[in-house]
């Protein structure tokens, strides 16, 4: 219910802010398209954590800047290479172990690899993931390991809800 | 007031156009397609992002700029998306790639092998 509550706020939002008209008419409109959305995604059982993830709480809004200065960092280090005369590339595929339990991790773990420019992620796997790398800068900031830190951190109280119902479903079956 | 903010305009502006540039370049120097990929990712990362904080500048605040972040909010969960998409394509039809290597094993030792420009 409370989950219905913040995306129904969520979407609202979004939608005064696309619409900028603010007479009764267009907020009723709105609101109903709020309910109707929120009834739809309820009605499909898809209001879960992966589709609302509440349970990061404020850990977004620290990670976010953090991932906005290394990708800064690494868009001038690429910059630097792509402009070399000598073209200082080394390109490789590692395979890096990844401590992200549930999904919503991982995938914010791997696009952020691939948002930062000189590493790509070529393919997920539980446990692992495997990345092209462009330098060996970039490689070496992959390998050692603070995104992973940062993106557990994240998702922490998910994955512990996600251990939580797993024992859950043993424990009944 | 009005200058300072002029010339924070153009510089965003400007420094995002010559990231674009950048990257275009680096699409045409690199040797294959794996790391022609890194290079696009410069023109979807700094250059969109400087552009678009540019135009936001221009706008001042409102509703305008908070639609510009939206588009800057959908570049970044969808441009990886692609990149992923296109690159795994690739890997998985079996295009030329350098061979696996083990991340635990080569930490800290980087630095021994990595000479430039053997790919």
């Amino acid at each position: 219910m409370s989950r219905s509550l913040v995306l129904f706020a969520h979407l609202l939002i979004v939608w005064l802010l696309l619409s900028g008209h603010y007479d009764p008419t267009l907020i009723t409109y709105g609101v109903l398209s709020s309910i109707g959305v929120v009834a739809l995604v309820a009605h499909l059982g898809i209001l879960d954590d992966e589709a609302l993830p509440v349970h990061m709480g404020i850990r977004p809004f620290f990670y976010v800047p953090w991932l906005l200065k290394e990708v800064v960092l690494a868009n001038l280090a690429v910059a630097k290479v792509i402009l070399d005369p000598r073209l200082p590339i080394h390109p490789r595929i590692l395979r890096i172990r990844v401590g992200q339990k549930t999904h919503v991790g991982q995938v914010i773990h791997a696009n952020s690899i691939t948002l930062t420019p000189g590493t790509i992620t070529l393919d997920v796997r539980d446990g692992h993931f495997l990345v092209h790398a462009l330098t060996t800068d970039s490689a070496e900031g992959l390998l050692s390991g603070e995104m992973d830190r940062r993106v557990s951190h994240l998702e922490a109280n998910g994955a512990r809800r996600e251990a939580r119902r797993k024992s859950g479903q043993e424990g009944s079956a | 007031m009005e200058l300072a903010r002029e010339i924070a305009v153009w510089a965003c502006i400007v420094g995002g156009s010559v990231f674009c540039v950048i990257g275009g370049i680096g699409l045409l120097r690199m040797p294959d397609f794996y790391t022609r990929s890194h290079a696009a990712s410069i023109t979807d990362t700094l250059g969109a992002t400087l552009i678009l904080v540019g135009l936001a500048l221009v706008a001042g605040p409102g509703l305008i700029a908070v639609k510009l972040f939206f588009v800057l909010f959908l570049i970044y969960v969808t441009s990886p998306t692609a990149a992923h998409a296109l690159v795994k394509a690739a890997y998985s039809s079996g295009l030329d790639a350098p061979d696996v290597e083990e991340g635990s094993r080569l930490k800290g030792h980087l630095s021994d092998d990595g000479g430039p420009g053997d790919g």
